[in-house]
């Protein structure tokens, strides 16, 4: 719109600045509230504390959430990673008729509404008369993560270039050692990348999950929900805290610690 | 590619690697959205109970009930004020992501990651914190003295407005962000060149390169935003239902099966037929571009 450095630059700098702040007002407030000594989950401030922090730790509901959720999550990712890295291979590394029908499907449950999914898997398991299990969660989460897997991976491998394969089969690396020895090593980037996505999008979920979960089984986000219905209580918002804690955290350490390795290696 | 003389084998192997992926999708997507079309023509007996029939009471129900009218109008017209606003919040910010020589540019493009990993019910229902009787901004007016009684903000249509466009907001401007960073900087240079203002040849070339992204921002929120139902629960009132909440409402509440699907399938057309016109306008791939960053 205008030159780097003249004014109407400037006013662009000062309404994205107002966006960031946009974005990350309201989870600041609430982790901030998190500490506060107060009975009531909102304002005024009234002294610092960690006591809605030990609340949380004596609430059984609350574990059990959490561990069906990282429960959930991991094999999610675990399933999501293996299935995605070959789709995502394929479409990459091979060509074949009805390629461009096959992509459009696998990334379709992005563009389809969760509300959709999930009835359809619903209606489906009522068709079978069979009882909303485990499996069906699982499965569930499954399909949601599965085309940002492959959406991933795939970024990543149209990036590593032929010829280091090539190299491999040339130099009489059979298909399985080529694949072993040198595109999984560079693909272990966007392996990592996928898991963490899958994982995430499988923990954060809620959407579906109020349709999916089996009768009296919590996630965590359906947990904050079920405790929402009267008020925002102070331990949501410690609960809230933990959880930013967490999937925030572990990435960026992850992250960090992985270009630090990296740079060792150099 | 010499396809004559691949092998058999060759040619099957794509297949192999993909048959996972399109078993699993298959199962839980393809066949379910299918059943979901045939249930839509269910018999309800009442109670929680439903035959296998072909008839089309639901529809009819759906096509004569001005409640469900109403329940898609205004999620349509909720989602196109969300997607708008979305759009001209994220266009600037996009624009000075991608232009920028901030030396630590790679900062911002975390921070636009790090909302994805924040739990989106922790997200939206933070603008209770903000917005609320007993939210940051009615607590600075009562402190100021400004007002006694707080004034009412959240659990009404604007709130779940703003809910949707702060969990939308990282997708719009990721997608406007990758085809503004695609554009070839020389094009701006020599617009320049040959006498054009900045901003005629921002409106001549950097606008005009820029829409496909726009484009994918835009039916990307609007999809979204369109099929939501647990942003107008946390943050609107008992009128701000969308049509989302009228299924979840059919199905889990009613017990009324073949009503839920014949909703179902509705929010399915209607979304599929706006997915299909930018498809052959725009092409699907670009949204996935921008979801892949």
């Amino acid at each position: 719109m205008s030159d780097v450095g003249g004014w109407g630059w400037q006013a662009i700098k000062a309404f994205t600045v107002a966006v960031y702040i946009f974005m990350f007002a309201p989870i600041l407030v609430t982790l901030t509230l998190s500490f506060n000594a107060s009975q009531f989950g909102g304002f005024p401030m009234t002294g610092f504390s960690l006591h809605w922090f030990g609340v949380l730790a004596d609430n059984d509901n609350i574990l059990r959430a959490f561990r069906m959720s990282v429960m959930v999550g991991t094999l999610t990712a675990v399933i999501c990673t293996v299935v995605g890295v070959l789709a995502a291979i394929a479409l990459v590394r091979y060509d074949f008729r009805g390629k461009e029908l096959i992509n459009t499907l696998l990334v379709a449950p992005v563009l389809i509404p969760e509300v959709v999914l999930a009835i359809g898997l619903l209606l489906f398991l009522r068709w079978l008369q069979q009882p909303r299990t485990f499996l069906l969660l699982l499965l569930g989460h499954v399909m949601l993560s599965l085309p940002y897997v492959v959406l991933v991976v795939q970024a990543r491998l149209i990036g590593i270039k032929r010829v280091y394969e090539e190299a491999a089969l040339s130099l009489g690396a059979n298909r399985l050692q080529t694949f072993r020895e040198i595109t999984m090593p560079l693909l272990m980037p966007a392996v990592f990348a996928g898991i963490l996505l899958a994982f995430t999008i499988s923990f954060d979920n809620v959407t579906a999950t109020m349709f999916w979960r089996p009768p009296g089984v919590e996630t965590m986000p359906t947990q904050i929900f079920s405790m929402l219905h009267t008020s925002i209580s102070p331990e949501i918002n410690a609960l809230g805290t933990l959880m930013i804690l967490i999937t925030v955290g572990l990435p960026l350490i992850g992250g960090g610690l992985a270009r630090y390795l990296a740079r060792g290696q150099r | 590619m010499a396809t004559a003389i691949l092998t058999a084998a060759e040619r099957r192997r794509p297949w192999l690697l993909l048959s996972p992926a399109l078993v699993t999708l298959g199962l839980l997507m393809v066949i379910p959205m299918a059943i979901m079309f045939g249930y839509s023509f269910y018999f309800y007996v009442g109670g929680g109970r439903d035959r296998p029939d072909f008839q089309f009471g639901n529809w009819a129900e759906f096509f004569s009930d001005n409640y469900y009218h109403y329940a898609i109008w205004k999620t349509a017209r909720v989602s196109a004020i969300t997607t708008i606003l979305c759009a001209l919040m994220s266009y600037p910010a996009a624009y000075f992501i991608a232009m920028t020589r901030f030396r630590r540019k790679w900062l911002l493009m975390l921070l636009l990651i790090v909302p994805f990993w924040i739990s989106f019910i922790i997200r939206t229902l933070s603008w209770i914190h903000i917005l609320g009787g007993q939210g940051a901004i009615n607590a600075t007016l009562r402190w100021l003295g400004l007002i006694d009684d707080p004034i009412p903000m959240a659990y009404n249509e604007g709130a779940v407005i703003l809910g949707m466009i702060h969990f939308l907001l990282p997708y719009m401007i990721l997608n406007i962000y990758v085809s503004l960073d695609g554009i070839d900087r020389n094009l701006v240079s020599a617009a320049r060149t040959l006498g054009c203002t900045a901003w005629q040849s921002f409106r001549e070339v950097t606008l005009p390169l820029s829409l496909p992204g726009l484009g994918a921002g835009v039916l990307l929120c609007f999809v979204l935003a369109a099929g939501s139902y647990v942003t107008p629960l946390i943050l609107g009132g008992p009128r701000d239902f969308f049509f989302g909440n009228l299924i979840f409402d059919a199905i889990m509440s009613e017990l009324n099966w073949p009503m839920g699907a014949t909703l179902s399938t509705v929010l399915l057309v209607l979304l599929g037929l706006i997915a299909i016109v930018y498809n052959r306008y725009m092409g699907l791939s670009r949204i996935y571009k921008g979801l892949s960053r």
